[in-house]
């Protein structure tokens, strides 16, 4: 670990000049991924500003039932909140189901969105890694692969992003509010994350500087019919294999009228399945068309050596956990 | 609950617990020294070959390095028969993440900067990482671990294969493991006036003493090693290794200062040993009524290149079950890996796994209850040595399982239980470990003014409570209450003692005190005065060659596959044991739960995944090492029977450290082919392989 400066920011926009003047400099909130990265060698900023005490901590309702979400919110405490609970219930479902109950308590809002995938190599400075040292090379593509993307990848990187709040969000249309040295800015949470490209280093659109502050969700009725499924390894403490969260709605003709569906576990960002969701609006809520509407998703997919199982997976969560929503509601 | 009125037997909770849930057990990390420098481990890059060059300048030049030890200028050790433990002796690397160097710094940070400004310029060789049946360097050792033969054939298997109603022909993967204590190996070292004091998180103080004194060419007397506490070891603390000659170099390096090294996770993949991976093949005949005529178990496993270790996976099917032919092999393949090691029932737990589930499938050929075929199969006597046994109750426990488990209502037809989305089975398997005793512990007793027995010897706790238990088996001994033994372990100032491998540490410490007790009573009497005091060892067994001895157990488990995913649950397992004598209930019970969940963590979840090309673990550390959570851990039930074995010490204990994970992955496996119709034959059992299920 090498030694760096520490400094704590009384307000956002210190923090964000603090973050801006230094190319070397990084956020620090809860640390549970940063710190990690510093202790294996993986990051090596020369500054942390502590915005722990600095980001908003607190979930307010806005105009239309949404939520604005403080950046500094626990994933623990935003799992809990009987709001979260009852209007997103994929949201808690994919916190409850991330890390351990002491991650939780101490990773936040918007260090959630912003953890770096657990590709092996990446996280193994002994091996070359594009996301780690541009222009080193690619060790997962033609490696160990069970964990990687069948879905977005390019051949500098086949790295998935291992968040499961951010998939339930994703579903939910949520937009990301930012603030950078020009202002403020918002993004939808859909173009807040990047496909790999040639340039696998950036996770993310944002600037060096930019700072997350909030994550607004708006009020979206079907998000009250969601749910999140994530299949892994272990019971607990594992990242997905695959994972999904779904909201539907269904007419009384039996059709589906909406749905919202996000993949986790696929691609090198959440994945949003328009494919999937457009193949299945206005057909009938039966099996078969939930297994369309997957391999309409799933049409383009390239498995790697080890994670062809990724395919099948992912379409018998998305058709079990669409049957389980529907059949609970007739 | 029932209280015994002996101290053998007793239901007591942990002495140590107080300490423990205090913090003021001090483990070798932890013990308080003056001053002391920080090492921090330099691992190589590449599978093979040799470090070309090293400039160390710039990590010199940070402040606060005050050594920096590679092959260069490491000391010449007095003893280098052991390639594992031979390091910095010569520039050449035999497995990525062997140690090449050492930097010594005021703080751990300080080091880990310096380790950073290292350059190292290391030369790749050609290397094989892979294990394979059909690989072309295959070789059979001269024996397996525990001195077992490598091969063994009696009868005629192929004659008995052809005569037989039905056969099963199957081949069986495990995978490589790591034992995965929660402290990781630690050493503190401390040179000064020609005098080594050693701080080390350790199965053995006695052994590590022997070992460094060997290798750094010291009288025995010279070193002094301690380990009161050991937060875990599943056999990976057993033996010693290199980290530990290390950090006596890095002490050698700064005389007069301790020095403190634990490894860190990643490390101790490579530095601590592991389990092999397996392949088996295992080829059973059977009568029509479901009579063994043949059992052959092939075995092929990886070793370091630079050291054997040959894991004894075939030998539990040579005294199993009774079959007129029965033939066994091991073969290595000699690979650039690291060093392989003990693991929590080498050979028992990967071979078992097989051979039961190659039971299992027997049964269902034949049209038997698997729990029936065993019992049909149970010898009267070794089949391998020919000895009576000194006491056999695989049957009973058996018996007793399927009473408690409710095996009589299971349909056994694979894919009857369902419920919702999951698809729910039983499964069932043996279990059974050798009854090892190791002689030649010693034990001192001496009775204090204060009216309590001193009990010394340098026997270990690993966790597993032998600070409890040892106490209990003293009192009994000595026929006096718990309260009056005040127990002496883990430093080499007590007598010496065998390392607690083989589940042997009761048995063999169980026996030296039994011995030293007596010796006290015939020279002091029933009332000694304050100062008596005898150091003596085990009496001869006479029964130890006149017996076959071994515990046996039986493993039920309840398993539920999605149905849509593949995810394996396990809501609950059983495990009844003969084991002989229970010292202690409450810590026998937590070893006996704690193998089963090894047990379902090996069948489940459990796989060091190897970059062939790299030659590198890929998953080393615990979040991608998956074990098993709590979250998968359903109601665990651990029971034994009363067995009362007269034969293999005064105790009569047989030891359980180790058999609860024998035989438990298959119960599980076998539970999931019930549930599924899908026998997967490569462990672990991940969700993928079972995504056809539904």
């Amino acid at each position: 670990m090498k030694p760096c400066d520490y400094a704590r920011a009384d307000d956002a926009g210190g923090a964000v000049a603090a973050v801006a003047a230094r190319p070397g400099a990084a956020y620090l909130a809860g640390g549970t991924n940063l710190v990690d990265h510093m202790k294996l060698g993986v990051q090596s900023p020369d500054l942390l500003v502590d915005v722990s005490r600095t980001l908003p901590a607190a979930i307010e309702e806005l105009p239309g039932r949404g939520l604005r979400i403080g950046a500094g919110v626990r994933n623990a405490d935003l799992a809990a909140d009987m709001r979260v609970r009852e209007f997103y219930p994929a949201l808690a479902q994919a916190l409850l189901s991330g890390a351990s109950g002491q991650l939780r308590n101490l990773a936040t809002t918007g260090g959630n969105l912003l953890q770096r995938t657990r590709c092996s190599y990446f996280r193994d400075p002994t091996t070359p890694c594009n996301k780690r040292e541009p222009g080193s090379g690619c060790s997962a593509r033609e490696g160990y692969t069970r964990y990687h993307a069948i879905l977005g990848a390019s051949e500098h990187c086949v790295a998935t992003n291992p968040s499961d709040m951010a998939v339930a969000m994703l579903a939910f249309d949520a937009v990301v509010r930012v603030l950078g040295p020009n202002g403020e800015r918002e993004i939808a949470l859909s173009d807040l994350h990047r496909l790999p490209g040639d340039a696998p280093d950036r996770d993310t659109t944002l600037a060096h500087g930019e700072l997350i502050t909030a994550v607004n969700l708006p009020g979206l009725p079907i998000a009250a019919r969601s749910a999140y499924r994530k299949v892994r390894d272990r019971a607990s403490f594992a990242f997905a294999l695959v994972s999904v969260a779904v909201a539907v709605d269904v007419s009384q003709g039996g059709d589906v009228d909406e749905v919202r569906i996000a993949f986790g576990g696929l691609a090198h960002k959440p994945w949003r399945a328009t494919r999937a969701e457009d193949a299945l609006r206005g057909q009938p809520a039966t099996e078969a068309a939930f297994r369309a509407a997957a391999h309409a998703e799933l049409a383009d997919a390239q498995p790697l050596r080890d994670n062809a199982f990724k395919i099948p997976m992912a379409t018998n969560v998305l058709v079990a956990t669409l049957r389980d929503l529907t059949s609970t509601e007739a | 609950m029932s209280v015994a009125t002996r101290p053998l037997g007793a239901d007591i909770g942990r002495i140590d617990g107080p300490r423990k849930v205090t913090g003021t057990a001090t483990y070798a990390y932890e013990h308080p020294l003056t001053d002391p420098a920080y090492v921090v481990a330099l691992l190589s890059t590449v599978a093979r070959g040799q470090v070309l060059r090293i400039d160390a300048r710039e990590a010199q030049k940070l402040p606060g390095v005050l050594a920096v030890v590679t092959h260069e200028n490491a000391p010449a050790l007095a003893d280098t028969d052991d390639a594992e433990l031979a390091i910095l002796q010569a520039p050449d690397v035999h497995f990525r993440g062997q140690i090449i160097g050492a930097i010594v710094a005021e703080s751990l940070e300080i080091g880990q900067g310096a380790a950073a400004l290292m350059r190292v310029e290391e030369r790749a060789a050609e290397h094989d990482v892979r294990l394979r049946a059909d690989h072309p360097e295959l070789y059979a050792p001269e024996q397996v671990n525990g001195g077992g033969q490598t091969d063994t054939s009696q009868g005629d298997v192929e004659a008995g294969l052809r005569a037989a109603a039905a056969t099963v022909d199957v081949m069986y993967a495990t995978a490589h493991q790591h034992q995965g204590a929660m402290e990781p190996h630690t050493t503190v070292a401390l040179w000064r006036d020609a005098r080594l004091t050693v701080y080390e998180s350790t199965q053995s103080v006695h052994g590590v003493r022997k070992k460094l004194s060997g290798l750094f060419g010291l009288r025995p007397e010279q070193v002094d090693v301690s380990a009161p506490f050991v937060g875990g070891g599943f056999g990976s603390k057993g033996l010693l290794h290199a980290h530990a000659v290390l950090a006596v170099m890095a002490a050698q390096a700064v005389p007069g200062r301790p020095v403190k090294l634990a490894l860190t996770r990643r490390q101790m993949f490579t530095i601590g040993g592991h389990r092999t991976p397996t392949i088996q093949r295992l080829r059973l005949g059977a009568d029509a009524d479901g009579r063994l005529l043949a059992v052959s178990q092939d075995a092929w496993e990886h070793t370091s290149k630079i050291k054997e270790f040959a894991e004894q996976t075939s030998t539990a099917a040579r005294m199993m079950y009774a079959a007129p032919n029965i033939a066994t092999t091991h073969r290595l393949a000699p690979l650039d890996v690291p060093v392989p090691s003990w693991m929590r029932a080498p050979g028992e737990a990967p071979g078992m796994y097989a051979l039961e589930c190659a039971m299992d499938e027997l049964a269902g050929t034949l049209g038997i209850d698997p729990i029936e075929l065993r019992i049909r199969n149970d010898p009267e006597t070794d089949p391998e040595t020919g000895r009576p046994w000194s006491s056999r109750n695989l049957v009973a426990c058996l018996r007793e399982g399927a009473e408690r488990f409710g095996w009589a209502e299971r349909d056994p037809a694979p894919r009857s239980g369902r419920n919702g989305r999951w698809l729910v089975g039983t499964g069932v398997a043996g279990s059974t470990y050798p009854r090892y005793e190791v002689s030649g512990s010693q034990a001192q007793i001496e009775f204090g003014a204060d009216g309590r027995y001193a009990v010394r010897i340098g026997a270990m706790d690993v966790g597993t409570g032998t600070w409890t238990s040892l106490t209990q088996v003293a009192a009994e001994a000595l026929d006096v209450p718990v309260e009056r033994v005040a127990l002496e372990i883990g430093d080499t100032s007590l007598p010496f003692s065998h390392v607690p491998g083989g589940s042997a540490g009761i048995s063999s410490w169980g026996s030296a005190l039994y011995g030293a007790a007596r010796a006290f009573r015939d020279q002091h009497g029933e009332d000694p005065s304050a100062g008596a005091s005898v150091t003596a060892g085990a009496a001869d067994n006479p029964a130890a060659d006149a017996y076959s001895m071994h515990a046996f157990g039986a493993h039920f488990a309840e398993v539920r596959v999605d149905a849509d995913t593949g995810e394996v649950r396990v809501p609950r397992m059983l495990g009844v044991f003969a084991v002989g004598r229970v010292v202690n209930p409450r810590t026998a019970r937590s070893q006996l739960i704690g193998g089963m969940t090894f047990g379902l963590s090996m069948a489940l979840h459990e796989e060091v995944v190897m970059d062939e090309r790299l030659g590198a673990i890929v998953t080393a550390n615990l979040a991608d090492y998956h074990v098993a959570s709590n979250a998968d851990v359903g109601d665990l039930e651990a029971a034994w029977i009363d067995e009362l074995d007269p034969h293999v010490n005064p105790m009569g204990t047989k030891g359980i450290g180790e058999i609860g994970i024998v035989g438990s992955a298959a119960a599980i496996a076998n539970a999931v082919f019930h549930a599924t119709g899908l026998r997967v034959r490569d462990l672990p059992i991940t969700p993928d392989k079972l995504l056809g299920a539904g």
